[in-house]
């Protein structure tokens, strides 16, 4: 089904690369370069300020943009905020949202889970705040469960933030039961979905989430960009964290007032290319569909799975993972020194702690190694990952690690 | 064969798999220094000592990838015993080295002559500088 779907990513055509580091970031196709292409070559100028022609003509196209990833994750227009990205996003939350009404002896659900995207900013308003960072104990298998949820949760939990995919276990998280749950008690819930929304159909009105977080540059589209989903009545409600051009309203010598959602969070020249170029990234995702990226991803991690599993030494810890993330380890060889070996074989994965401490803490190693798949790998990429696997297992034994 | 036999079969197998002067001391005479790397998680500490004018012990200890733990191993046993400005002049030879920068090759590098073939792995190269770099602050913390 994938089949002709390398020849839309230019990079995989010029140099032999077989790509396992879409978590990080995903390749660009070549629709979404001719997009960015098509904005500096035919109106380059800025949004929302000029009058004449051109300007409007970038105006619609940033519009467009909007209204084109509003559509699909289902939110309104004025309920997407562009971004730096998630990470960006997830801040934006906790600065405004958290800094407007945490206080002191609220609590804040996280989990060991979460991207430092996602805990950093929660830690920070705590510590402030003089609130408390409570953590979801994992299950044996490192997952977030609705039970777990439960045991945590209390009448001082005012905010919930929660990955929806781990970006280092690639498991799922029950988001909407615990959504619901946590509304019973009257808390709000942000959702970093950087690594759902590339893979999964997002649906904010059914999650009935509060926010949501997503980057373009995992999902095919440019890099400096990306968006926060939130309730309409929340973002009214809540202040900006960025003050400058364009957001605001009215400007007086001692004050000034700012526009609605989502502009009054956009302060200065917005990311006119890359939120086009994003808009287009999503076009490209509904053109393959999720249905078939989802299937063509599963079937790759039980390919890659099975393969790893035949050779003796390497441990996999997220056998289980219901997305296309494998998290591994030669055993007794630091990551690094394997990834040095694939990168000889031109395989790209990762290597480290994925931005996400608290886990590797919790799986009690130093790093681990990374691989996750998208539509560009094929079963050949695989077999060329595990015949590489098995060469380093030798290597690696057979110089004494 | 693989760029990364060549390098690995070198040196750095040894000195990883058999340290030397590995281990910290608990005395105050020692200058410490302690650096990490937060995206791989490489963590070195080294310690110093100087008398006279000479380095006259170093000492590591940490976690990381092979080419990080096994290049303090050789740092320790390369400087130790020369004068101090000898030691700034080896460090910053060695890190010149492998960061492929001009360095005087007049200079025996000996057992760190090998990480030369970091070079070929530039995402590497911070490895192999953590513990040059540590030793370097501690001969700084020293002239202070």
């Amino acid at each position: 089904m994938m089949q002709g779907r390398k020849k839309d990513f230019p990079i995989l055509n010029k140099q032999p690369l077989v790509y396992l580091d879409t978590a990080a970031s995903s390749l660009t196709p070549n629709a979404v370069i001719n997009k960015l292409n098509e904005y500096y070559k035919d109106y380059p100028v800025n949004v929302h300020r000029g009058v004449y022609k051109l300007s409007y003509q970038a105006t619609e196209a940033y519009h467009a943009a909007r209204q084109t990833i509003a559509d699909f994750i289902n939110a309104s227009f004025d309920e997407v905020i562009f971004t730096r990205g998630a990470s960006s996003a997830l801040n934006l939350v906790a600065l405004s949202y958290g800094e407007q009404y945490i206080n002191a002896g609220d609590e804040i659900i996280v989990s060991e889970l979460e991207h430092h995207s996602h805990i950093l900013p929660w830690q920070q308003i705590a510590k402030r705040k003089n609130a408390k960072l409570v953590y979801i104990p994992l299950s044996k298998e490192g997952r977030i469960t609705v039970e777990a949820f439960q045991s945590v949760l209390s009448n001082r939990t005012k905010v919930v933030a929660l990955t929806y995919v781990s970006n280092v276990m690639g498991y799922i998280t029950p988001i909407k039961e615990i959504i619901e749950i946590a509304h019973q008690k009257g808390a709000v819930v942000s959702v970093d979905a950087a690594q759902a929304a590339p893979h999964m159909q997002l649906d904010v009105k059914a999650l009935n989430c509060d926010f949501l977080a997503f980057s373009a540059h995992k999902m095919f589209g440019p890099t400096g960009v990306g968006i926060l989903y939130g309730k309409s009545a929340l973002l009214q409600a809540m202040p900006p964290v960025e003050y400058g051009g364009d957001m605001n309203d009215n400007v007086d010598l001692y004050d000034g007032d700012w526009k609605d959602a989502p502009y009054k969070f956009e302060a200065g020249t917005p990311p006119i290319a890359e939120a086009i170029g994003f808009a287009e990234a999503v076009r490209y995702i509904q053109s393959v569909g999720f249905d078939a990226i989802i299937k063509h991803e599963q079937g790759l991690r039980k390919q890659a799975i099975e393969g790893l599993e035949a050779i003796d030494g390497i441990t996999v810890y997220n056998k289980e993972a219901e997305t296309g993330i494998i998290n591994f380890n030669l055993d007794g060889v630091h990551p690094h020194d394997v990834v040095s070996f694939f990168d000889e074989d031109h395989i790209a994965l990762r290597a480290g702690h994925h931005c996400a401490q608290l886990l590797i803490k919790w799986l009690k190693v130093p790093a681990t190694l990374r691989a996750s798949f998208y539509i560009y790998n094929d079963a050949s990429d695989i077999e060329t990952f595990i015949d590489s696997a098995k060469r380093a297992r030798s290597f690696f034994s057979e110089i004494g690690f | 064969m693989h760029q990364l036999e060549t390098l690995y079969r070198q040196i750095i197998m040894d000195h990883y798999k058999n340290p030397r002067n590995k281990g910290l001391l608990e005395d105050d005479s020692y200058i410490k220094e302690h650096i990490k790397n937060p995206s791989c998680g490489d963590d070195i500490t080294i310690q110093t000592r100087i008398e006279n004018g000479r380095v006259k012990d170093v000492r590591h200890d940490g976690s990381g990838c092979s080419i990080c733990c096994s290049s303090a191993s050789v740092l320790s046993t390369l400087v130790k015993g020369k004068s101090v400005e000898e030691a700034n002049t080896y460090t910053k030879n060695y890190l010149n080295m492998i960061m492929k920068q001009p360095f005087d090759e007049t200079i025996d590098l000996e057992d760190a002559l090998a990480y030369q073939g970091v070079t070929k792995f530039p995402a590497r190269v911070k490895c192999a500088s953590i513990a040059w770099k540590a030793f370097e602050a501690t001969l700084k913390k020293a002239s202070e």
